[in-house]
């Protein structure tokens, strides 16, 4: 791996800026609508959510799931582009094999997939986080440190997808990945509800799940707390990764030595 | 930059000694029990076009892929430039060209922003590939079409677009695979007007095609594979006379496949070396084209039979190497 991923991650950008502000509200409308009629429909009725089983601290239902939904979003935005963009540009259009008969290897095209990926992950997140700053959700100084946490969380599932990238046939593939993988993850992973809801197997599972640390990371920063356990997250974020992309690298290039 | 090994005429920083540019031996592919590419040796000069053509299935893809490091040979090697495959594979493609069979342009760029950006991947100074732009979009006559997108360009503009992207870089070398196929007439000439030019400009060429007459008009050398073999090699004038009669006069038209069957006609049969039958059309080869003519003539009624006198040429070859039968397998 080089410093030839560069000019591949600008031709992404290039493409992108000229279709930015359709994309852009596709990526923040789905979310802010969860968000707007969750937070505020059912937080009417919910009230006051506790925290890390904690009694003590409860925050406003708009408030917990504004934390968890970020995540989500840096997830959901990072998937798509790694999924279905990245198929686009690499089986359809054949971009890949293009840029690859420069002397660009096919290492540096996935690391510049990759994150690119996590760019605009991080796109959608900032620009759902001025919304809820607008908004007056949390007005967190932490937020800052929430920022670079979620390009990671970013790089994580664009890493994790271009796995399923390496190994997809059609799209079709994507459907299954969306409803087996990432669908029961978010209801897992304390997005939409306290993790203490869920019964004591299935929060074991959840402990491990990518999403569940995110979360556990993120959300304390937007009650201007640090979490609890910010080692064991983030570890738990950087070997995901660092596995997921080897992976990722492992099969793309088993996909390409014919 | 030393020789890579015995034999190896040395690389681009010494120029004058330079005899190859591009040198494949002894190249093997297998998949499963079926070898695709069996001890394949070749190589370019600088300024030479070598053709290599064959049936389909005949290994020309998986050869043209061997070469950009793209699939990897059971055995064999494949130096350029004075450099190696697979090591050097990046310093390579710095100095090649590559027009693949089917696009791989940017639908969502336009025809100066494809260019552009494809000398970005080559490490290339934005300001150096913009002042090459007009140029390039002049050789492949787009200039009225710089911000077109290649959807909006018709077969052959694209194809002259994937030729002039793989310019930006100007390589000594160029790869095409089958860069005519699908193109009409018009455009198959303009490809041919700007692929002499190159060479008049002393760029080499490895060209795969399907067309015996864009091989003899264009390759100085041609490489006829079957099989995954080289089955022939030599400049395509000399592989003719080597390898045929100098002319072939082709009878077709109602009855005219008794002339290669009945007994009545064997007489007419002995004025030719060599008589073939694919589908409806006879082809008699022979080195007295007249004789075979007149006899013609008086054999038969002639009335609804048709005859063409020609030269032999490099379609003729290549259907007597590789035979006339299509390949189901292919």
């Amino acid at each position: 791996m080089s410093g030839r991923w560069w000019p591949v991650f600008m031709r992404n950008l290039l493409v992108w800026r000229k279709l930015a502000i359709p994309s852009l509200v596709g990526n923040i409308a789905e979310p802010l609508m969860w968000l707007v009629a969750f937070g505020y429909g059912m937080g009417a009725l919910v009230g006051e959510v506790s925290v890390g089983g904690d009694a003590n601290t409860k925050v406003p239902y708009i408030l917990f799931l504004a934390s968890g939904s970020i995540c989500m979003s840096a997830m959901n935005a990072a998937s798509f582009e790694a999924l279905y963009s990245a198929f686009s540009r690499m089986h359809v259009q054949k971009t890949w094999d293009g840029i690859m008969n420069a002397p660009v290897s096919l290492d540096n095209v996935v690391l510049a997939e990759m994150l690119w990926a996590a760019f605009k992950a991080l796109f959608t997140v900032s620009a759902i986080l001025c919304v809820m700053l607008a908004l007056g959700i949390s007005h967190s100084p932490k937020l800052l440190v929430a920022w670079p946490v979620l390009l990671g969380v970013g790089i994580m599932f664009s890493s994790i997808a271009l796995i399923f990238n390496a190994l997809a046939k059609g799209y079709d593939f994507f459907t299954y990945y969306f409803t087996l993988v990432l669908t029961p993850m978010m209801f897992l992973s304390g997005v939409f509800f306290p993790r203490e809801q869920l019964p004591p197997v299935v929060r074991a599972i959840s402990d491990w799940l990518p999403l569940t640390n995110a979360v556990e990371l993120v959300r304390p920063l937007f009650m201007d707390q640090w979490p609890a356990h910010p080692w064991r997250h983030g570890v738990v974020l950087v070997v995901t990764t660092v596995v997921a992309f080897w992976a990722a690298l492992a099969l793309t290039r088993k996909r390409f030595r014919s | 930059m030393a020789p890579q090994s015995a034999g190896w005429a040395g690389g681009k920083h010494n120029a004058p000694m330079q005899q190859t540019l591009f040198e494949a031996r002894h190249l093997f592919k297998r998949y499963g029990d079926n070898t695709v590419v069996d001890d394949l040796s070749f190589s370019i000069a600088p300024g030479e076009c070598l053709g290599v053509i064959g049936p389909n299935g005949a290994g020309k893809t998986t050869t043209i892929r061997m070469c950009l490091g793209q699939t990897v040979p059971d055995s064999g090697e494949v130096h350029a430039f004075g450099l190696a495959m697979p090591r050097d594979e990046l310093a390579i493609k710095a100095q090649l060209g590559v027009v693949t069979q089917f696009d791989t342009l940017d639908p969502d760029f336009t025809c100066t922003e494809n260019l552009r950006v494809f000398g970005s991947y080559f490490g290339l100074r934005d300001t150096e590939v913009r002042a090459r732009i007009p140029q390039l979009l002049e050789f492949a006559a787009l200039a009225s079409k710089q911000n077109a997108k290649p959807g909006e360009l018709s077969g052959g503009m694209r194809r002259r677009l994937s030729l002039a992207r793989a310019l930006v870089n100007d390589p000594q070398l160029l790869l095409l695979d089958e860069p005519t196929t699908g193109l009409d007439p018009q455009a198959r000439h303009l490809m041919w007007e700007r692929l002499q030019r190159l060479l008049q400009q002393g760029k080499a060429i490895l060209l795969t095609t399907h067309f015996m007459d864009e091989a003899e008009r264009l390759c100085s050398r041609l490489l006829v594979l079957d099989h995954g073999k080289k089955i022939a090699e030599g400049r395509p004038r000399e592989l003719i006379a080597q390898h045929l009669e100098p002319e072939v006069v082709e009878v077709y038209g109602q009855g005219a496949l008794a002339l290669a069957h009945d007994a009545e006609h064997a007489a007419l049969r002995t004025l030719a070396a060599r008589v073939e039958v694919s589908g409806e059309t006879v082809f008699f080869y022979t080195r007295s084209a007249r004789e075979v003519l007149a006899a013609l003539t008086a054999a038969t009624a002639l009335g609804h039979l048709r005859t063409l006198h020609r030269p032999a040429n490099l379609e003729d070859l290549f259907l007597k190497l590789t035979g006339r039968q299509i390949r189901e397998d292919a």
